[in-house]
């Protein structure tokens, strides 16, 4: 198995539609078939046995990563957020290297790769140069990505997906060749994130052209819709959020082209999501859930579940809106109690998941999957009668309130209905009398104020009494990564001060 | 008679197709495209061999291939004239996932 038989399959069934565009630039995929040759002898002929790309959204990312499974070597997406005394330490991580990054850093860090191109260096080479003969090796179990994820201490872990993970999230979630010709994917979120290479590999192998956002503004995204008649597009949840602010602000506009968005990488707050329906009603929406370590999406909450879930009475039903949805069927979800067992539908514990796409390992740390192939995501969550699960949220934010587990957010939903609130973030504070109390930190909505009081009598009103925050801050922002996660342990740390020898 | 590897590529002796082992039963099987055995990628094909007229339907880019009981899967990475077969059984087209796009 090898990401490159899928890009050849591509090449020879429709070689000549568009597979990536970049503003008015673009590759077919025959044309990406080639460069991707042509970049991988330069990467065989440097000796170079890593590919690192240190750029925003542009043709170097698709080629990269494609010339790397040809060369055989992994391919390494880099933070462009990151300093380059950061950049640094990972690039010595990854020596010997084949490092494209855009213009502006080329300078500094080329001094630090065994090869280092500037990114349209890069791409003329790889559309320019002699094409090569296939030849890349079948062997499942070679590195395809390495994905570096950040951690809360030390030096960031690099989650390790080989050929035979992502091949097989491919194949057990796309239909070859199942887009339509004039179907084109909007791709905004980072390509150092999963979410960044698997779209990749999913437009690829359903044949749909992928423009691609460098940087993502609400306003950006919403021209580029229009303009380029797009069908699909993936999102984080803080990129809906500021699109649907923009769409209320526009007045009517229509975005007739779209038919399909999917979300994912954080939590969707209820009301962006409401609003996001009734704002685009012809457009289906889908809730994918999935880590890094799991080749990205292990669950979908699909278009009919969401409509069913909107229009619904029934509470159960209704409540699946907040939901992750059910597993692909080619993976397995299991929840399991703090002894290890699997529990019965509505009780929570850690989400565990298995399957072929399931990589669950890190760089020179080894896999942390268990016995019988289960991976422990340290997520916390839970089931229903039908199989469709809920996050409550990463384990080490979970508040134990007296002996009490209490997730961060079911608060925060019931927060963010208040009028006057537009974002907000739960917390677990230390405690002498409960062991860790419930704080809230809230950002208002433009010219509106409320009192720390009422928050909390608008949470003991509609959640247990336990739920209601004995700590309530206001501020102007709240952290979150680019991605879109929510950082409560900044949120935290801001509180109460940093943990202990952390 | 051969056990078959997962993420192993075949091709046909006798027509132009391809295939990646995505399924294989536990047991040692024979893969046929156009009723002669499938052979490694780097093996010539035995001297002689001709596609079956009674097994040359065709393969399709992309199409996944299993029998009735559902204990082989192949996908087809280049089509070809002859049909797949294992073990004398011939094998059908997987119908399309309707998966929504996630990413």
């Amino acid at each position: 198995m090898n990401l490159m038989m899928l890009l050849e399959m591509a090449a020879s069934g429709f070689g000549d539609r568009v597979a990536i565009q970049n503003g008015q630039d673009t590759l077919t995929y025959r044309e990406l078939f080639d460069a991707a040759g042509t970049a991988a002898s330069a990467i065989v002929d440097l000796s170079c046995e890593r590919v690192a790309v240190l750029d925003v959204n542009t043709l170097a990312v698709p080629i990269g990563l494609f010339a790397a499974s040809w060369a055989g070597v992994p391919f390494a997406p880099l933070n462009y957020r990151l300093t380059d005394t950061e950049i640094e330490s990972l690039l010595e991580r990854l020596t010997p290297a084949f490092l494209v990054s855009e213009g502006s850093r080329h300078e500094a860090l080329s001094g630090l790769a065994q090869s280092a191109l500037g990114r349209d260096e890069f791409i003329d080479m790889a559309r320019n140069g002699p094409v090569r003969d296939p030849d890349w090796a079948m062997d499942p179990d070679m590195i395809a990505v390495l994905l570096f994820t950040s951690g809360t201490t030390g030096a960031p872990k690099a989650a390790v997906l080989r050929h035979r993970h992502l091949v097989s999230y491919i194949l057990g979630s796309v239909e070859f060749g199942s887009a339509a010709e004039e179907d084109a994917s909007l791709v905004s979120v980072p390509p150092y994130h999963v979410a960044g290479v698997a779209s990749i590999a999913s437009s690829v192998y359903s044949g749909r052209r992928i423009v691609q956002l460098a940087n993502f503004s609400a306003e950006g995204w919403i021209d580029i819709v229009r303009a380029e008649g797009i069908t699909n597009a993936m999102v984080v949840p803080t990129m809906l959020t500021r699109i649907v602010d923009a769409l209320e602000g526009m007045g009517p506009v229509e975005l007739p082209s779209l038919r399909a968005v999917s979300y994912g990488g954080g939590r969707m707050p209820l009301t962006v999501i409401e609003k996001a329906m009734k704002l685009l009603p012809h457009v289906a929406f889908t809730n994918a859930y999935g880590l890094t370590e799991t080749s990205s999406t292990i669950t979908v909450l699909g278009p009919d579940d969401h409509r069913a879930a909107a229009t619904s009475d029934d509470p159960a039903v209704r409540r699946r809106l907040s939901s992750l949805g059910r597993p692909l069927p080619s993976v397995e979800v299991e929840i399991r109690n703090e002894e290890g067992r699997a529990v019965t539908p509505g009780a929570p514990g850690e989400i565990y998941v298995r399957g072929e796409q399931i990589s669950g390992e890190y760089l020179d740390q080894g896999s942390r999957v268990e016995g019988g192939g289960w991976f422990p995501t340290r997520d916390r969550g839970w089931m229903d009668e039908d199989g469709y699960l809920f996050l409550d949220g990463r384990i080490d934010d979970i508040i134990v309130r007296g002996g009490e587990n209490i997730s961060p957010g079911e608060v925060e939903d019931v927060i963010l209905e208040h009028e006057a609130v537009e974002d907000c973030a739960v917390v677990g504070i230390p405690d002498e009398q409960w062991g860790e109390a419930v704080a809230a930190v809230v950002t208002l909505r433009e010219g509106c104020s409320v009192e720390p009081d009422e928050i909390g009598t608008w949470v003991r009103d509609r959640l247990r009494s336990s739920r209601a925050p004995a700590r309530v801050e206001f501020r102007v922002e709240l952290p979150y990564s680019e991605t879109g996660k929510l950082l409560r342990r900044k949120v935290r740390e801001e509180l109460v001060g940093p943990p202990p020898g952390g | 008679m051969a056990e078959i590897k997962v993420g192993s590529r075949l091709r046909s002796a006798v027509c132009a197709t391809e295939v990646m082992v995505v399924a294989a039963p536990d047991r040692d099987v024979e893969l046929t495209c156009g009723g002669v055995p499938m052979i490694g990628m780097d093996d010539d094909p035995p001297p002689g061999a001709t596609i079956s007229s009674e097994e040359a339907k065709g393969t399709l880019l992309g199409k996944r291939y299993t029998n009735d009981a559902g204990e082989i899967e192949v996908l087809c990475t280049k089509p070809g004239d002859g049909s797949l077969g294992l073990d004398g059984e011939l094998l059908e087209p997987k119908e399309a996932k309707t998966l929504p796009s996630s990413d």
